[in-house]
């Protein structure tokens, strides 16, 4: 039968498809790490070394001995930390509430939240801005953060209801019927349960958060955040700077995806609600 | 009924306890700019107006921002789903590794638009890496200026190529999440009476596929009607957008309602666009019953 040959062959098409595919997404980033990581000898160089051959830390350091670097980090890094408080804080009972009960606007609330996955940043930003100048929260870290979540919370509802579903209910009612009351039984057994996925969730908050550049570079003056500092540095940057800061600004998602991968089907697969 | 279920009947008012500090926030960080955004954008002197939608279209960059914007749109979208449709046909091909393949295709979810932009300006800069690899191959023998601020063909492609590279894992996650929810025995009936490859995909997955496809072409029509740091890392003043001119006017010119009037006009261009996507792709009700 010439079955058997009729499948070998695309077979190994499909394997260097799908090899193509993987190069075309790590090429870039490996030219940027190597960029990022070589002499700024190398960066201004050409041809560019494909290889590299002198490894420095040159150019990172130029970086982060540029203007306003350093501080723009830790102010990315305070940012973020503050959206992950707020979010989960804020996200994690509704969470629990799409997971644990059925009631009448959950669908509707559930439909609210899947909506605003897609909504534009732009429309929020520009009137937060003027409203922020008039509580006093233009500039400051906390009136980013609080956009941060607004973009956040949707995604950190979608990803802990689901990790409250996949945690079985009989577990809470036999803490329950052995003397808990719902709190105790929600610290107690729910919560170490659900850790590994409320981790999940504060560093996928961590990203929308460090990844932002539209609202952070308008509602920020002094304090920007890293993205916003880059951003408005960008016209009059050396190439060793644009190197080393798109290197650092692409950094962490190589971790991110890898711890996340797991729930990122609850965050953009689930199509029916 | 178990004395649990008794208790947890008497808790019914609780989800609506757990939801409140969500819907309080995005009623007040969502829903009530949005509000905002509107009355600066429609209102002067405690009057209605459009003298701001005038001051947007009759500035020189509006024409050009819209254009781009919509050029943008049209070629990205199509173009990232055939490559996203070919990811979720490889992760779904059972092939060895394909946990590897997945977590490489999807490795640009993470990625800001401003780190592809810059990524992609050191790979599309005079002496950047794709002159680097082109002449390595022979194929030109001096730099070529990818960027000319001259060729805005040229721009769109650059432009097209590193938001494609970023935003495609977003259709591919949808369309893979949305393939294994179909079942095999549909793709194999269709292989034993005959059918090759393309037509199972043309006449069976695509269809099945359809809400997922719906799912991932609104969200991502949206998404590229903001696109923004990655034009301004790539183009520099070359080329400009519908988000850039918003964010130009807020910061350099300090006029928050012609900002704001972008900022309506981008939403209106996605919720115009996310509703024609819906009523196209719509499945008809005969076609359902089947």
């Amino acid at each position: 039968m010439s079955r058997g040959r009729h499948r070998v062959l695309p077979r190994a098409l499909l394997y260097v498809a799908a090899v193509l595919l993987a190069l075309w997404v790590l090429a870039p980033i490996y030219f940027i790490t190597i960029g990022a990581f070589s002499t700024s000898e190398a960066v201004y160089g050409y041809p560019k070394q494909l290889i590299p051959r002198d490894v420095s830390t040159e150019t990172l350091s130029f970086f982060l001995h540029s203007a306003g670097v350093v501080d723009s980090l830790k102010t990315s890094v305070y940012v973020a930390g503050i959206t992950i408080v707020l979010a989960l804080g804020i996200g994690t009972p509704a969470g629990y509430a799409l997971a644990r009960f059925a009631f009448r606007a959950g669908d509707a609330f559930r439909l609210t939240v899947v909506a605003t996955r897609a909504f534009p940043i732009v429309i929020l930003s520009i009137p937060l801005a003027v409203m922020f100048i008039r509580w006093g929260l233009d500039d400051t870290v906390l009136g980013v953060a609080i956009v941060h979540t607004a973009l956040a919370l949707p995604f950190v509802v979608l990803v802990t209801s689901s990790v409250f579903a996949g945690i079985s209910l009989e577990l809470e009612e036999a803490a329950m019927t052995l003397g808990c009351n719902r709190a105790q039984a929600v610290r107690r057994i729910v919560l170490p349960l659900a850790l590994p996925g409320l981790a999940a969730a504060a560093i996928f908050t961590f990203v929308v958060s460090w990844n932002e550049v539209f609202a952070a570079s308008i509602l920020t003056l002094q304090n920007r955040t890293l993205p916003a500092q880059v951003l408005a540095a960008l016209d009059q940057s050396s190439l060793p700077y644009r190197f080393a800061g798109g290197f650092v600004l692409l950094a962490p998602s190589l971790l991110v995806i890898l711890v996340i991968r797991k729930y990122l089907f609850n965050m953009w697969g689930r199509v029916v609600t | 009924m178990t004395a649990t279920a008794r208790r947890l009947r008497r808790w019914e008012g609780l989800p609506y306890w757990l939801i409140l500090p969500t819907v309080a926030y995005l009623a007040l960080f969502f829903a009530w700019p949005t509000v905002q955004a509107f009355q600066l954008a429609f209102r002067e002197d405690d009057a209605w107006t459009l003298a701001h939608f005038r001051t947007m279209v009759n500035d020189a960059a509006f024409g050009d921002a819209l254009r781009f914007t919509l050029l943008l749109v049209v070629v990205i979208v199509p173009l990232q789903f055939v490559v996203a449709l070919g990811m979720a046909l490889l992760v779904n091909a059972k092939l060895r590794g394909r946990g590897l393949f997945l977590y490489v295709f999807l490795l640009p979810l993470a990625i800001s638009d401003l780190a592809a932009g810059i990524v992609w300006s050191a790979i599309f800069t005079e002496f950047g890496y794709l002159n680097t690899i082109l002449e390595g191959l022979g194929i030109i023998d001096r730099p070529y200026l990818w960027l000319d601020p001259q060729n805005q063909g040229l721009l769109l492609m650059t432009v097209v190529a590193a938001e494609i590279w970023r935003s495609t894992a977003l259709v591919a996650i949808i369309l893979i999440a949305g393939l294994q929810g179909i079942p095999r025995d549909y793709s194999e009936a269709a292989e034993v009476f005959g059918a090759g490859f393309f037509q199972r995909v043309r006449h069976v997955i695509i269809p099945m596929l359809k809400p997922s496809i719906q799912v991932a072409l609104v969200l991502r029509v949206i998404l590229a009607f903001e696109v923004f740091a990655t034009v301004i890392a790539i183009t520099g003043a070359g080329e400009t957008v519908l988000a850039e001119e918003a964010w130009r006017w807020k910061t350099s010119y300090f006029d928050d309602s012609v900002a704001a009037a972008y900022a309506v006009l981008i939403l209106v261009l996605s919720l115009v666009s996310a509703g024609l996507i819906l009523r196209l792709l719509r499945t008809p009700r005969e076609q359902m019953a089947r």
